[in-house]
């Protein structure tokens, strides 16, 4: 079976600084794909090389069908790219901006004017058409740069950080819009994030740590990775309090960056009595239901921070 | 053919769109050859006689080719000062992604600016009346030929530079110490003849030198022999034609470049 995206043994570097060690994933075809991790992961580089924009190193990147280290022409006219910075020309209008973005792909004509009414009614931007883009606000512009992207109706779309700089609620119906995207248009969805709300969201996400990929799977998949809940307990002495709980109720507690951390049944229970057993030692202490940054913590041992 | 002239046209429009968006831009445009041609022209007249040309010639009417070559430099300039901005505001990047050779970027990009340089020195054109420089059509449209090949090599030059650079800074470096010096030592702001001859050298081999030269031979087409000693017009417009070429090229190929370097 062949993948929309299939990605082997890749590695990239800057100088001798690593970028992407030794990456190896598959993308499925209709699927909403998100590669989660902090800032200096990998997630840009991996995107850059994803989108055509810079070369494969070292590894096997297929696309479509087409691997990218020989020639990365064809797969560009089946690719839509929404970048962090958006693409628009803040002096034309959004009409004007998605009429050069479809002549770049060698749509024109009737079957250009189609699309862009076609485009804009599906990205409720209707009215919008005919407003300059320096006019637009961000959670707008987001979606005229989305509108402007699905014009020559590419069969796989790749976002970077499509929140960055949007508000919760733009945010939630930026994914809505994604999810329609999958269903209604078949497209597969890439998209990075450093967001761990929008990787729940997701059908499937990849964690990059300092260039490597270190988990694939569906988000309750890798919440797999924990059993039972997360306890989290902020101490003045996490040094002399960890071997204590350790001792007292046989669990592992690790200690990450402060906060001491410990993965077991019934966490409310267990939070009234450390608690009880240790009143003087604690300054703060909660449970919850194993989260993405939970499983970012234990796979690679440090928080989730940006 | 579609495929190849659809994006050409596209990034040419687009650079005539925002440029007569920018009002600031277009008034600039109409005001700059007036004001270069009467405060430089008209202050250096009474104290500037060019050498090696005929008794009589007065600076302002000397001057004249060299101000259509500096507006076309300018606008040139400013036309590609453009790319930096776009690279910077990530406009460009969803172009390098697209399914178009890059000689096509750069070549619509390179006719956007041969476009407004041009306009800007056609509206330079309608001073010719009031310089008392009496030109026929022939004058006037083998000028404007000139034109459009001058104006394309120096956009061309211009995009070589400023796909190169990331800040706009660093272009205004780059045209204060190469590009402003290779106008003034192209003839257009005073003769080779006369000139110290270390000077002289340099705007032997200015490629401007032959532009500036063309522009002054087809101004002067009814009466060559008040042009002085300068390159013949076949000369210069071979000279101008190479310089467009390979401009074109090193822009091309600059920007391939840039791309896989990033």
């Amino acid at each position: 079976m062949m993948f929309p995206i299939e990605v082997e043994n890749l590695s990239h570097a800057y100088g001798d600084r690593s970028a992407l060690a030794d990456v190896s994933f598959c993308v499925k075809t209709g699927e909403i794909f998100a590669f989660l991790g902090p800032n200096g992961s990998g997630k840009t580089t991996l995107f850059k090389i994803l989108t055509t924009f810079i070369p494969v190193e070292c590894g096997e990147v297929t696309l479509l069908g087409h691997n990218l280290a020989r020639d990365s022409s064809p797969v560009r006219q089946h690719l839509g790219v929404v970048f962090q910075h958006p693409s628009l020309d803040l002096k034309l209008t959004v009409t004007e901006n998605l009429r050069h973005h479809g002549h770049l792909y060698g749509i024109w004509g009737a079957d250009l004017k189609r699309r862009i009414r076609d485009v804009l009614g599906l990205h409720e931007l209707d009215d919008r058409g005919d407003d300059l883009v320096e006019t637009l606000s961000g959670g707008l512009r987001r979606r005229a740069e989305i509108a402007k992207t699905m014009l020559p109706r590419p069969r796989l779309l790749l976002l970077d950080e499509p929140s960055a700089g949007l508000d919760p609620i733009a945010r939630r119906r930026l994914l809505g819009f994604l999810n329609n995207l999958c269903v209604s248009e078949e497209v597969t969805v890439v998209l990075t994030t450093h967001i761990l709300d929008e990787a729940e969201t997701c059908d499937r996400v990849g964690i990059l740590n300092s260039g490597e990929l270190v988990a694939v799977g569906t988000p309750d998949g890798l919440r797999d990775h924990i059993s039972g809940d997360i306890v989290t307990i902020d101490s003045p002495a996490p040094d002399q309090l960890a071997p204590k709980i350790n001792r007292q109720y046989g669990c592992k507690v690790a200690s990450v960056e402060g906060m001491l951390r410990i993965e077991c049944d019934g966490g409310h229970e267990f939070v009234r009595d450390v608690v009880a057993a240790f009143p003087s030692d604690i300054r703060s202490a909660r449970f919850g239901k194993p989260t993405l940054e939970d499983v970012f913590i234990k796979l690679t041992g440090r928080r989730f921070e940006l | 053919m579609a495929r190849i002239l659809l994006p050409v046209a596209t990034i040419w429009r687009r650079e005539i769109i925002r440029f007569l968006r920018q009002r600031s831009r277009v008034a600039s445009a109409i005001a700059q050859p007036l004001v270069f041609w009467l405060v430089l022209g008209g202050g250096l007249n009474a104290s500037f006689r060019p050498s090696g040309l005929p008794d009589g010639t007065n600076y302002i009417v000397y001057f004249y080719p060299g101000v259509l070559a500096l507006v076309l430099l300018f606008t040139a300039i400013f036309a590609t000062i453009a790319v930096v901005q776009d690279r910077r505001e990530g406009f460009l990047q969803g172009i390098l992604v697209a399914p178009v050779p890059k000689l096509s970027v750069v070549f619509g990009q390179a006719c956007g600016g041969t476009t407004l340089a041009l306009v800007q020195g056609a509206l330079c054109l309608l001073l010719l009346p009031i310089i008392g420089l009496s030109t026929g059509i022939v004058s006037v449209l083998s000028t404007i030929g000139v034109m459009v090949l001058l104006s394309f090599g120096l956009t061309s030059m211009g995009l070589t530079i400023a796909w190169r650079m990331d800040s706009t800074q660093g272009f205004h470096a780059v045209m204060n110490l190469i590009l402003i010096p290779i106008w003034l030592l192209s003839g257009a702001f005073f003769p080779a003849a006369g000139a110290p001859p270390l000077l002289e050298w340099i705007m032997k081999f200015n490629p401007l030198s032959y532009g500036v030269a063309a522009l002054r031979r087809c101004l002067y087409l009814d009466n060559p022999a008040s042009v002085g000693d300068i390159p013949q017009l076949s000369l210069s417009l071979v000279v101008t034609g190479l310089f467009c070429v390979v401009m074109y090229l090193c822009a091309a190929q600059t920007a391939y470049r840039r791309v896989n370097m990033t």
